[in-house]
């Protein structure tokens, strides 16, 4: 009978226990019944002869368990083990401390982030066919992703046949009359079958109706699950109800469900139906809306962007639309919310497996050395009858209760780690990252972490089995012997110890690209000062502030009472702050000028007179504005140097005319200055041209405060809020924050922040791992050695000779694992160069200082044991065998 | 255990698992039937303690030497009735074969040892 079908039966047996001993205990009744039988016949009394066979036979329970014994797994002396392998713990508390220790962290830091990558890139989005879904844009050749104009839109939507639905979103801000005073609102301004594309329905009231998203349709709104609780306490009966959003009323008419979110509206709590639209919105070149569209069943992905670039090809002619060489962007949904960490959570995530891998390459060593220690202990228990398979079986208890012991702590690091990692995120991050929501331990990432556990389980159990079978008992008891048998476990331990120098090479160097890509990120020139300065965004209701002199007026108001208040030096505005992004884009030409071709996009600042003193930022030529640029004036712009090279490469630009096409306000502006660069676009990218032109002459109502003091600016934020609310109550107060905090905050800076500083934990980790690894490898072998080093020292060799033998092994491990860490490493660079910033995935700066690194740290942890060795006296060491 | 090796001669290690077998090839029997047979044919030397029995009974059943089933007796009794499977027969030529090569071998130490 084969093994397979012997284990079989053993397992039918033991789920049929019941059944087995009732079976045994009447066969074995029958059995002393007829041994009771033939006593009579051999003329005993009846009661004589029960008694006799009774003896006979002698303890019932205990043959039956010697039968049950043959069949069944040995239950008890699992127990055995489990309990000496926990005594073998409290006896060394260190060895069982340790090994836990690292293998928590192991798991626990690559369950956790596999947590963040599963929830993001794993999970499909909380839609209907989600994989269908596609966002669709413009493209040109500057920008791969570009936002639709609604005419555009319409056309699209009229003409294309890959999408079975098109629709558009644009998000926008409202005051939401609330008892204590206007509130800041994000809303989503979407066309009708925006959640019909998505498949997403209410869980309370109903959808748009098709009147509702033509033009001067009713004003209605969707709340978001979590304003539906916050703002109306979660009442049913907030359907049909109305709320006043910046003085006009909009009747509710439906609630989203709670797993409902759109990344890229981050926490829009209001939807509402898009049917009113300004003068730009209603112009072909006035681009504010991004496309989605569900892809009709059999279209593919590359067929649909064909058709769409063809649209546009064809719009672009019929509406001579220059400048723009147009195409269409077809990108699925999920790559367009999930693509900015993608990279960083795949770094990550082959951070943590590396760290993993140092981390069981670890704990097994650990428990090699410890069952080398125990070589004669097994030895004795074997001399002693313990079968080959009974100490193999004692080793796999341990390694596994190890295991168990090191996942279990480690699933809850791994649960710690998950929650501290999600906190650490910023609101406003968050809120475009809905993912962060689903990270947690569930039943994907237990799955995870059981089977990360179970291998290191079997990798623990079966290193020290491994080295048990290649050793007899003989072997074991002969205290002399230093054979074969240790010399295996030195090569074993130095490959092992090669490997983790290598990977924590590998780390090292990662974290050293990465952290130098932040430095570098930080450090890059903004062309302003950020200290001092004091942020808040400001909203004034159109409905209170109707006209340019009402909207003007509110704007000096608020400059005189801030730049009045105490520690304030100037106060300014701009319709966007710096390091913010490279939005709010301008098509211009140069008046004069044949079309400038397909690059002519520019960013477009609205300032008030002194912003650009305010922000420190240095003039090149011309001037910059002043109170006289008002709207009773011709335009007049200031550019940047970034405007000025691409445009005006030969040229004087002051005195040149910029012309754009945005109606409502001066189209034609005169440059009269050029500032040096300010950055205004994320740190990460190049800089762009930027205009900058006078907000009286624009007439913004929605604008950010930069206020410079030379008090700690985050003092100053309080009273910012309270002094805007005091100028009117009705003004929509938002995001009062410090300059540096807003660069801080910024999704450049924490995304490379944050993978430094992750990355550079894991390579730290995987430092101390690697060099106690190595640490342990010579200590062992010095230890193995000291007959040998107290022969030489008797034969005359000196201290210094020994020091050299010892670190010799040492330096060529570190070595080996040097050499071998750094090839990988410039691979693997390669592969995260996503991630870099102004540094090369082979910049010899960061390999050579992880190489002197990791060299020192190697030599000191060898340079302990060289010393033991090189002090031992020659007559102990000969002694002591 | 240690009293009954002082009465009687214990088997040799690794012969009660032929003698089993070898009882059954004439017949099914039950535990007490093997036991019994082993006495008698063996003029009441050899005896076979429960003890021993039993286990050694699911060693066979679990190397599908024998196969076992509930029968009735001649005394309208149930017991349980052991059968020698092929796989079992096979065994047994085996184990026969073994032994007759290690009892010639102490045969043969045994003569030459009488004769030095």
């Amino acid at each position: 009978m084969n093994p397979i079908s012997r284990f079989i039966k053993k397992l039918s047996i033991l789920f049929g226990q019941e059944r087995f001993s009732s079976e045994l205990d009447e066969e074995m009744a029958f059995h002393r019944e007829q041994v009771e039988k033939s006593f009579i016949a051999d003329g005993m009394t009846p009661e004589a002869a029960h008694y006799a066979a009774r003896r006979q036979f002698g303890n019932a329970t205990k043959l039956r368990e010697q039968s049950q014994k043959v069949l069944s797994f040995r239950a008890e002396t699992v127990a055995q083990d489990l309990r000496f392998g926990l005594r073998q713990w409290t006896k060394n508390p260190g060895f069982a401390l340790t090994a836990i220790v690292i293998l928590a962290l192991g798991v626990g830091v690559s369950t956790a982030i596999f947590g963040f990558v599963d929830a993001a890139l794993l999970q499909p989005l909380p839609y209907r066919d989600p994989d269908r879904l596609m966002s669709v844009n413009e493209s040109d050749i500057t920008s791969s992703r570009w936002p639709l104009s609604y005419l555009d839109y319409l056309d699209w939507q009229r003409l294309n046949k890959s999408f079975s639905s098109l629709d558009v979103y644009s998000g926008a801000g409202f005051l939401l009359r609330t008892p204590s005073g206007a509130e800041p609102v994000q809303a989503e301004r979407v066309s009708g079958g925006f959640f019909q594309t998505l498949g997403v329905q209410p869980v309370l009231g109903r959808d748009f109706n098709p009147g509702e998203n033509r033009p001067v349709g009713a004003n209605v709104a969707i709340l978001s699950y979590g304003a539906w609780v916050h703002r109306f306490g979660g009442r049913r009966e907030v359907v049909g109800q109305s709320v006043d959003l910046d003085h006009e009323s909009y009747t509710i008419i439906g609630v989203l469900p709670r797993t409902f979110t759109f990344a890229p509206s981050g926490n829009t709590e209001f939807w509402i139906p898009l049917n009113t639209f300004s003068t730009h919105e209603k112009m072909r070149t006035f681009y504010n809306f991004w496309g989605i569209g569900r892809l009709r069943d059999g279209v593919a992905v590359p067929a649909a962007v064909a058709e769409m670039g063809a649209i546009a090809k064809q719009l672009q002619l019929q509406y001579g639309i220059t400048g723009r060489n147009r195409g269409a962007s077809v990108v699925p949904l999920n790559e367009v919310i999930t693509g900015d960490v993608r990279p960083i959570l795949l770094t990550l995530l082959g951070g943590a497996v590396l760290l993993l891998l140092i981390a069981c390459v670890n704990v097994a060593s650990l428990v090699l050395v410890r069952s080398e220690s125990r070589r004669r202990e097994i030895a004795v228990r074997g001399a002693l009858g313990a079968t080959p398979a009974r100490l193999v079986r004692q080793f796999v208890t341990e390694g596994l209760l190890l295991g168990a012991f090191g996942s279990l702590t480690g699933v809850l690091v791994a649960a710690a780690l998950m929650k501290l990692l999600t906190g650490l995120v910023p609101k406003d991050m968050a809120a475009k990252m809905p993912f962060l929501g689903g990270v947690a331990l569930n039943a994907r990432t237990g799955a995870v972490a059981a089977a990360i556990a179970i291998m290191a389980a079997l990798l623990l159990a079966a290193a020290p089995t491994l080295r048990l079978s290649f050793q007899s008992v003989h072997d074991g008891l002969a205290e002399g012997d230093r054979g074969a048998a240790s010399l295996f476990w030195q090569k074993l331990g130095s490959s092992m110890v090669t490997v983790e120098l290598a990977v924590a090479v590998v780390l090292l160097a990662g974290a050293g690209l990465l952290g130098q890509s932040l430095y570098r990120l930080l450090h890059v020139p903004l062309g302003f000062d950020p200290e001092h300065i004091a942020t808040v965004q400001v909203m004034a209701p159109a409905t209170t502030y109707k006209n340019d002199e009402q909207k003007t007026g509110v704007r000096q108001e608020i400059l005189r009472r801030i730049s009045s208040l105490p520690g304030v030096e100037s106060a300014d505005l701009t319709s966007m702050l710096p390091v913010q992004c490279d939005c709010n884009i301008d098509s211009i030409q140069i008046q004069g000028r044949p079309s400038p071709g397909d690059h002519n996009d520019v960013n477009e600042r609205h300032i008030s007179t002194g912003y650009l003193s305010t922000l420190r930022a240095s003039l090149v030529r011309g001037r910059f504005f002043t109170e006289g640029d008002d709207a009773s004036r011709p335009g007049v712009a200031v550019i940047n140097q970034a405007l000025a090279r691409k445009f005006f490469p030969d040229k004087d630009p002051i005195g040149q005319r910029i012309t754009d096409d945005e109606g409502g306000r001066p189209s034609v502006w005169e440059i009269v200055g050029v500032v040096d660069d300010v950055r205004e676009g994320p740190l990460d990218t190049s800089m762009m041209p930027t205009e900058y032109f006078p907000i009286n002459q624009t007439g913004d109502q929605f604008f950010s405060l930069a206020v410079r003091t030379h008090l700690d600016p985050e003092s100053l934020l309080p009273l910012l809020a309270s002094t805007l609310h005091q100028i009117d109550t009705n003004l929509g107060v938002s995001d009062e924050a410090t300059m540096n905090a807003k660069i801080g905050g910024t999704q450049a800076a924490l995304l490379h922040r944050s993978s430094a500083w992750l990355v550079g934990g894991f390579a730290a980790v995987a430092l101390v791992l690697g060099v106690v690894g190595l640490y342990g490898v010579i200590a062992y072998s010095v230890s193995q050695r000291t007959r040998e080093i107290g022969v030489r020292m008797a034969l005359g060799a000196q201290r210094s000779s020994v020091y050299a033998l010892v670190l010799r092994q040492a330096g060529w491990l570190t070595g080996t694992g040097l050499a071998i860490g750094l090839t990988c490493s410039v691979g693997v660079s390669l592969l995260i160069r996503s991630l870099l910033f102004g540094v090369h995935a082979w910049d010899a700066a960061t390999l050579g200082g992880v190489a002197a690194l990791l060299g020192v740290a190697s030599m000191v942890a060898s340079f302990l044991p060289a010393r033991r060795a090189a002090s031992v006296n020659p007559t102990h060491a000969l002694r002591a065998e | 255990m240690v009293k009954s090796m002082a009465k009687k001669p214990d088997l040799f290690p690794g012969t009660l698992d032929m003698l089993i077998l070898k009882t059954l090839t004439r017949s099914p029997l039950h535990g007490y039937g093997i036991a019994l047979s082993i006495k008698r044919l063996s003029d009441d030397v050899l005896t076979v303690e429960e003890g021993s029995l039993y286990p050694a009974l699911q060693r066979l059943l679990l190397q599908g030497w024998v196969k076992a089933e509930w029968k009735m007796t001649e005394t309208n009794r149930r017991a349980r009735f052991y059968t020698l499977t092929a796989a079992g027969r096979k065994q047994l030529g085996i184990e026969m074969s073994q032994f007759e090569q290690m009892i010639a071998a102490i045969g043969r130490v045994m003569s030459d040892a009488q004769e030095a």
